[in-house]
């Protein structure tokens, strides 16, 4: 049995002010950190701001809850209370650094979708520990309170299972094609009003049964919200999924009365939904219909798809026009990914560029499954990232291309959306890339593209298409060279 | 299996429309190939080459008595009569100026091909022998001022005093054109060109020409939508007048191209324009033998003015590079026969659904078949396209607006309705979270592309943070709550270290060119 003494209260009083100094620090921190992020040169300072703010945030809550333990009427609470907290983060922070150390960079959005997950399952433990025990509060914030634990627990039961099978689509687990369940718009809108309505009654009578009752619904939501989500958005859903967890952190803030946890949840979730929005507008989309997992549904496909004839190409020849080429572009995509294809492409690049050939590389903003996952790929394999390029950086330079390499890509130079109004891409902003005087088309067959479309490229006139494994090709042309 | 037949042409045109290389891939095709004796000779292309490629070298009759005739030059009358009905002829025949001559072949029964009626279609440009034929006549004009210039075109700075580099005119910004602008630049000529189609301008510059922009007020100039120059108009044609009279008596060498389809060739360049150019000034006139663009220039002739400007009015500049100019045009030739024997089987079909096929065939059993019903280029819809989703688009934009605007209304009031009635902390919790969002908007803004995934995984650490809520947790007096608390912190620190250390690991991979 402890006895409270003035001592122990005077010395919560320091340690919270301890904290909430540290907490200020922290967020701004934080803000530091994002911001250094959005410029190659200040990227790592960004990092290093982020790891600060981090450390600085714990150690402040590690002394506030030895301040507040020394209070806990029992010494055991106290003991196995810190004693978790010390293996738990131990333990964490082992499993944490080895898939990071470990994780291959193609498999970058599986991690982040299942990094997301975590926090989501976290802000519904702490939603639950919310109801489970409360600290004696003002009467009239007793509703509040009960309000903040159930949509705490439904963002973060939503993120939860929204990123596992985020994380199951992207890891090859699961079809990532949209599950498409009969009026799937209305069970979304149906879950949403069934959800406001569970929170008035939780809100008037707080049962176990009804967190349990909303923790269920918000994890079939989750999962049908992002199952019903083609492969091809997965950039968009993942950086969505990455904005709810921050707006989990958020509500988690208000439950817990931390200020902490609303700034830095707020700028997550913020920061996500922008990107979101910016992967959107790259793909000439609308949020609203991408999060309802609405493409590919509406859009009426074409009868009259355009065919023709292609014409067939071997890296032989390939490897002779790069050759005569004074400048070449290199288009990556999804396919680039799968076949691991980004090491013997940036031997390519080098062996041209001591050609003097002058090489860059046209990403556009959703290549891949992950927004920025070719730039990534791209400096894993130590391509110069000044000569990888954004859409509209290149876009007007591709008529004075010799040749132009697509690896693996599809619905991102799809004429197409330029070119025909009735087209269910039309619009979308693509890579210019038949204005070049070559293109070379790596493809394993002549499937389209996940949005469906068929690709009017491949029939054109400078297109020469090179099928089989881009890896397998690459590496052919490499040995030509 | 059809038996082609390369016959020789007219005295005074040096090409043949075949190489040994394109008799190689015709015989590929499934084809038997006859040559003419001595067809290629000209060209510089001996009997016995095409004769190793596979071809049979046969006298002018067996060659003419062919299944496919394949020919530069229209015939002339004398050798319409030598093709036997049902022959299939191809060759340039000016379907648009000589009727007759398309009369006549249809009533031999012959089938003929047009070369100059492939349409300005992309799938098309292989077969394109116009532009073919205008690549090499650009560059063989401007060697041919260049043989008659005095002068260097390039600038020098030499022991025995300055050269000023050589002004070139060049009017008209076609396939000819820019052939000639380009090969004039890479001579080192300062070069000037004009075109009435703005379009162009950035295809100039590409290969080292400086666009002069006629200006007229009032007037758009009209985007061309078949691919050729039009017409224009008169307020135009002074503003462009003008330019011309400055231009002549700034250059040294003008070389004109300006043609419009079925139509004389317009007059560009006075005789006052001439007599005001200095002597030893070349003019190349290339639209000499459609009535040329030059006053004085006469076709197929050099003409040396009274103020010593020498005008050249060639007619055959294309044929002036015989081995390359038949070279390319056999190859044109090649890739339509390769268009119209599908089966590779020596077989010639003609696919009238195919805008190609049908274009060129002008005559068919017995009826003249031209002209084909019309084709857009595939360049030029551009425009009309562009401009049908422009105007739709505004009308969904305007609708979303006022959404937008009653959204954030909607928002803005409700936020106030639950600030003003919810009770103490909760107000400053609002200020801190809306005034975050908006910090998380500015900060996120201007994020580089390429750092999208770092930065998606440094913030998904950062969300990490909901480990200090868990921690607060974790030293109440309830097991459970202790229990769900410890499984939080855990998942919360590995998004924390594995966020902040694979976001490490992926900057450590981005590096600069000249870094290395």
């Amino acid at each position: 049995m402890t006895i409270v003494t003035t001592t122990d209260v005077s010395g919560l009083i320091l340690a919270q002010s301890i904290a909430t100094a540290a907490y200020i620090v922290a967020a701004l921190l934080f803000i530091l950190a994002l911001a250094g992020l959005s410029k190659q040169d200040s990227a790592r300072r960004g990092v290093a701001y982020g790891i600060t703010g981090m450390t600085i945030a714990l150690v402040a809550t590690f002394i506030l809850v030895l301040a507040n333990g020394s209070l806990v009427p029992d010494d055991v609470t106290l003991y196995l209370g810190v004693g978790l907290l010390v293996v738990a983060v131990v333990i964490g922070a082992v499993i944490g650094l080895w898939r990071a150390r470990v994780v291959e960079m193609t498999g970058m959005p599986e991690l982040i979708a299942l990094l997301h997950s975590f926090v989501g399952l976290a802000a519904v433990l702490v939603g639950w520990n919310g109801h489970l025990y409360a600290e004696a509060m003002a009467p009239e914030l007793v509703g509040i309170h009960h309000a903040e634990v159930f949509i705490g627990v439904f963002i973060g039961a939503v993120t939860f299972t929204g990123s596992i099978v985020a994380f199951l689509k992207l890891s090859g687990r699961m079809s990532s094609k949209p599950l498409m369940l009969p009026g799937k718009n209305v069970l979304n809108v149906g879950a949403l009003v069934l959800f406001l309505a569970l929170t008035v009654w939780y809100v008037a009578t707080p049962s176990i049964w009804l967190l349990v009752a909303v923790t269920a619904l918000a994890l079939a939501l989750g999962w049908h919200l992002v199952a019903s989500i083609g492969g091809g958005d997965m950039p968009v859903v993942v950086s969505m999924l990455n904005s709810y967890s921050g707006w989990a952190a958020a509500a988690a803030g208000f439950l817990l009365n931390n200020d902490l946890l609303i700034v830095t949840g707020a700028l997550v979730g913020s920061s996500g939904a922008y990107l979101s929005y910016i992967m959107c507008k790259a793909m000439n989309r609308s949020f609203l219909s991408v999060i309802a997992g609405g493409f590919g549904i509406e859009a009426p496909r074409q009868g009259d798809e355009e065919t023709g004839e292609i014409h067939e190409t071997d890296a032989a020849s390939v490897a002779e026009m790069l050759k005569d080429a004074s400048s070449v572009i290199i288009t990556p995509g999804y396919g680039m990914a799968v076949a691991q294809a980004q090491y013997p492409v940036a031997d390519l690049t080098k062996k041209l560029r001591e050609r003097g050939v002058e090489v860059r590389f046209g990403i556009h903003p959703v290549a891949g499954r992950l927004p920025g996952h070719m730039n990534v790929l791209l400096a894993e394999a130590k391509v110069p990232y000044d000569i990888v390029l954004e859409l509209d950086e290149i876009n007007d330079d591709f008529a004075q291309t010799d040749v132009v390499l697509v690896i693996g890509a599809n619905d991102t130079v799809n004429p197409a959306a330029a070119e025909d109004p009735g087209s269910p891409i039309a619009g979308m902003p693509v890579l210019h890339v038949w204005e070049a005087r070559n293109v070379v088309v790596f493809k394993r067959s002549m499937a389209s593209g996940y949005a469906g479309v068929q690709n009017p490229l491949f029939f054109r006139d400078n297109t020469q298409m090179l099928f089989g494994d881009a890896k397998q090709r690459v590496d052919d042309i490499l040995a030509a060279l | 299996m059809s038996r082609i037949g390369i016959v020789a042409e007219q005295p005074g045109e040096s090409r043949v429309a075949a190489s040994p290389t394109t008799v190689a891939k015709l015989r590929a095709l499934g084809y038997d190939v006859a040559v003419e004796r001595g067809a290629g000779a000209r060209s510089s292309f001996p009997d016995d080459a095409f004769a190793r490629a596979g071809a049979e070298i046969v006298d002018a009759d067996a060659a003419w008595s062919a299944d496919i005739v394949l020919k530069i030059n229209a015939p002339t009358d004398a050798e319409v009569s030598k093709l036997a009905p049902g022959t299939t002829l191809i060759s340039l025949l000016s379907p648009a100026l000589r009727p007759e001559l398309l009369t006549a072949l249809a009533e031999r029964g012959v089938t003929a091909l047009a070369m100059d009626a492939v349409p300005r279609i992309s799938r098309a440009q292989s077969m394109d022998v116009l532009s073919s034929m205008a690549n090499i006549a650009g560059y063989r004009a401007v060697v041919e001022a260049a043989n008659e210039f005095g002068r260097f075109f390039t600038g020098q700075v030499t022991a025995a005093g300055k050269v000023p580099p050589a002004k070139v005119l060049v009017a008209g910004a076609g396939v000819a054109g820019l052939a000639a602008i380009g090969a004039a630049s890479s001579l080192g000529a300062i070069v000037r060109a004009t075109d009435p189609r703005p379009e162009v301008a950035d295809q100039v510059r590409s290969i080292g020409g400086t666009y002069l922009d006629v200006v007229v007020p009032d007037e758009n100039k009209e985007v061309s939508s078949d691919g050729y120059a039009k017409a224009t108009s008169a307020a135009y044609d002074a503003a462009a007048a003008k330019l011309y009279s400055d231009q002549a008596a700034d250059v040294d060498i003008v070389i004109t191209t300006a043609l419009i389809p079925g139509r004389p060739a317009p007059r560009l360049i006075t005789a006052a324009d001439v007599a005001s150019m200095k002597p030893g000034s070349v003019i190349v006139d290339m639209a000499a033998g459609q009535g040329g663009n030059v006053e004085g220039s006469v076709a197929g002739e050099r003409v040396v003015t009274d103020n010593g400007v020498i005008i050249l009015g060639y007619t055959d500049l294309a044929g002036r590079l015989p081995q390359q100019a038949s070279q390319l045009y056999g190859t044109n030739q090649l890739n339509l026969i390769s268009l119209l024997t599908p089966g590779k089987d020596g077989v010639l079909t003609i696919d009238d659904d195919d805008v190609v096929q049908r274009a060129v065939t002008v005559t068919r059993d017995g009826a003249v078949t031209w002209p084909p019903p019309p084709v857009q280029v595939s360049a030029a819809p551009a425009a009309p396209a562009a401009g049908a989703p422009a105007a739709a688009a505004p009308a969904k934009k305007t609708l979303s607006k006022a959404a937008k605007a009653a959204l954030t209304a909607v928002g803005i009031a409700a936020l106030f309705v639950v600030c003003a009635v919810s009770p103490a902390p909760l107000p400053q919790h609002f200020l801190v979270l809306t005034l975050s969002v908006v910090i998380g908007f500015y900060v996120i803004g201007k994020v580089a592309h390429s750092l999208h995934t770092p930065l998606m995984s440094i913030t998904n650490a950062i969300s990490g943070i909901i480990i200090v809520g868990a921690m607060s947790q974790i030293i109440v007096p309830d097991p459970l709550v202790q229990g769900l608390a410890a499984i939080a912190v855990l998942l919360a620190s590995i998004n924390i270290f594995g966020g902040f250390a694979v976001t490490r690991r992926m900057l450590a991979m981005f590096q600069k060119g000249d870094q290395k």
